[in-house]
């Protein structure tokens, strides 16, 4: 093809442009249309939808602490995902040092099982489960929902941080081993400051899934006492209609923090997910 | 000989700072799955307590090949799958190539792209279904005020109008999930290879055919497997968005099997249903990594 017959860049900055802008519209347009929706009556709202609100109003919001008890999802949310976290980072670390440091044999089979454990559908299991915690009398108890949450929690944990820790040089720790440090002493003073980081992301990886987590909340929880954020908003009901305004509010107070999260440890994130994922 | 034995602590050590994770996993993902397949061979109905639980062999399973909701939950799963994915990995490797240039605001666009993917699926779900809503929905308001449509339209009240809402709902929330993976292959990629080729006078789509492609191939397939093993047992979004219908016509398998377990307590039906839905998803996975030969990561280089 000579080269006058080729699109210029011009033209071609042009459609890749129109294209993103485009894409970007798709991506933002549903959250800026659920924070419009969530601040408009309801009557305003189901007459003739506008694109421009013009009477802001907060009542969804108050209605939503106020008539409606959402705090205890949201605590039952924080205390579910924020006990399974910890506990899988804190087992977590000692498997993935033990994988990112140590030689020795099973360690591709083990992390290849631990690949396709974070793969298997949840569904599976919940038949076990259910008889399981029901035969525990923990149908609707944290514990209830914490256990079955270690299926897919653990193993992600494992399988980020693992990715993560193998991404931080090595020079540190062998230059103490040579000073004769043991291992103990490279793990804890070398390698945990360092992998700071690694843990805060894994961290904040776990917790997103953990607190967007659907189908075991439903499955093991019976009313709202005890229902996860994500149950709770599927689950609202109104008197009359569905009761758009208050929906949406919660969608807006449930992505929030994870939004929040996500645009401040980007890049983070980002590395977190695809060290693993794809091979360099 | 003190090498031999300082490899054999090497790898006790090794295997007992695994063994808590190993066995957490195993205790309650691994045996679990062992004991769906044992109650998959009885009759267990939780309505019916009197019935006992009788071993009844592989009827559950001669029940499910008779069963035209299962097939339709398929054909539902596999559409759902196929669609969604085909559309997420055209968009994902555009804005993965998007995404891997320098231009104003890509900090911006790269966080953006990020938060459909974190928020909760049920979330994602319910600001599609109202976007969608036949009252008061903006995206009938929106195409009646453009004249495409004359009035507003039901759209869940139809089986193919109905998918509309649940496709573009996975293809919002999963596309950056495609792009980021899409975009750690891309820049594993030689830029001195592009540099060569533009020597050579070769235009840019010649160098996405030629170069980009087939060196992104291998993320290409790890996200092909990582999507179609996600499609296959998508649940949140549609129990959510048509929660299976109008009638089951949009039911996925989980949701059946959902529906089979926890609304008829069949667990029996439902246990063996489960073992279905895990057989096919260990069938896919297999097919991939050994027939496409899909090398995942994790082993050191």
């Amino acid at each position: 093809m000579k080269s006058a017959t080729k699109p210029g860049p011009r033209w071609g900055r042009w459609i890749f442009g129109a294209a993103l802008i485009g894409l970007m519209l798709f991506t933002l347009f549903p959250f800026y249309w659920a924070i419009v929706a969530s601040l408009t009556s309801d009557a305003a709202l189901f007459r003739d939808p506008s694109l421009w609100p013009e009477h802001l109003i907060f009542d969804h919001y108050r209605a939503l602490f106020t008539e409606r008890d959402f705090i205890t999802p949201i605590r039952n949310s924080l205390v579910v995902a924020g006990t399974t976290t910890l506990f899988c980072l804190v087992v977590g670390t000692l498997a993935a040092y033990a994988l990112a440091r140590i030689e020795f044999r099973g360690k591709a089979p083990i992390m290849a099982f631990i690949l396709a454990v974070t793969m298997f559908p949840q569904i599976s299991i919940v038949s076990p489960l259910y008889l399981l915690l029901r035969s525990l009398h923990l149908i609707d108890t944290y514990p209830g929902l914490i256990m079955p949450y270690m299926t897919f929690a653990m193993p992600l944990t494992v399988w980020v941080l693992t990715g993560s820790i193998r991404q931080i040089p090595k020079d540190l720790e062998e230059a103490a081993h040579v000073d004769g440090a043991t291992r103990r002493q490279s793990f804890t003073r070398i390698l945990l400051p360092l992998a700071v980081p690694s843990l805060a992301t894994t961290g904040i990886l776990t917790f997103i899934y953990c607190w967007n987590e659907f189908l075991f909340a439903l499955s093991f929880t019976l009313g709202p006492e005890r229902q996860t954020v994500p149950v709770a908003i599927a689950l609202f009901r109104g008197q009359y209609q569905v009761p758009w305004g208050e929906i949406l509010a919660a969608a807006v107070v449930a992505t929030a923090p994870v939004a929040a999260m996500v645009l401040v440890f980007q890049r983070r994130i980002v590395q977190g997910l695809t060290a693993g994922a794809v091979k360099g | 000989m003190r090498k031999t034995s300082r490899l054999g602590s090497e790898a006790r050590l090794g295997w007992s700072l695994v063994a808590p994770a190993l066995s957490v996993i195993a205790l309650i993902a691994i045996f679990p799955l062992g004991w769906t397949f044992w109650e998959s061979l009885h009759l267990h109905e939780l309505r019916m307590p009197w019935l006992g639980k009788p071993f009844i062999g592989l009827a559950n399973y001669a029940e499910i090949v008779k069963d035209p909701r299962f097939w339709g939950a398929l054909g539902h799963t596999a559409f759902f799958t196929v669609v969604s994915i085909s559309l997420e990995l055209l968009i994902g490797l555009f804005l993965a190539l998007a995404m891997n240039r320098v231009f104003r605001g890509r900090g911006f666009v790269r966080a953006a792209v990020l938060v459909p993917w974190a928020i909760p699926t049920v979330v994602a779900a319910l600001l599609w279904r109202f976007i969608f809503e036949s009252q008061g929905g903006i995206a009938n308001a929106l195409l009646v005020r453009a004249g495409i449509l004359d009035q507003p339209m039901v759209w869940f009240i139809e089986t193919a109008t109905a998918w509309v809402p649940v496709i573009l709902a996975d293809v919002w929330k999963t596309t950056p999930f495609v792009a980021l993976l899409l975009l750690a292959g891309l820049q594993n990629i030689d830029l001195t290879l592009y540099e060569a080729a533009a020597v050579d006078g070769a235009n840019a789509w010649w160098q996405l055919r030629h170069i980009t492609l087939p060196l992104l191939k291998p993320a290409i397939l790890v996200t092909l497997i990582f999507r179609t093993l996600d499609g296959f047992r998508v649940f949140d979004l549609i129990y959510v968005l048509t929660g299976g219908g109008p009638g089951t016509s949009t039911e996925p398998v989980a949701l059946y099997t959902f529906n089979a377990l926890l609304q008829n307590l069949r667990f029996g039906y439902g246990s063996a249903l489960s073992v279905v839905i895990f057989a096919i998803t260990f069938g896919l996975a297999l097919f991939y990594v050994r027939g496409l030969g899909v090398r995942l990561g994790g082993e050191e280089s």
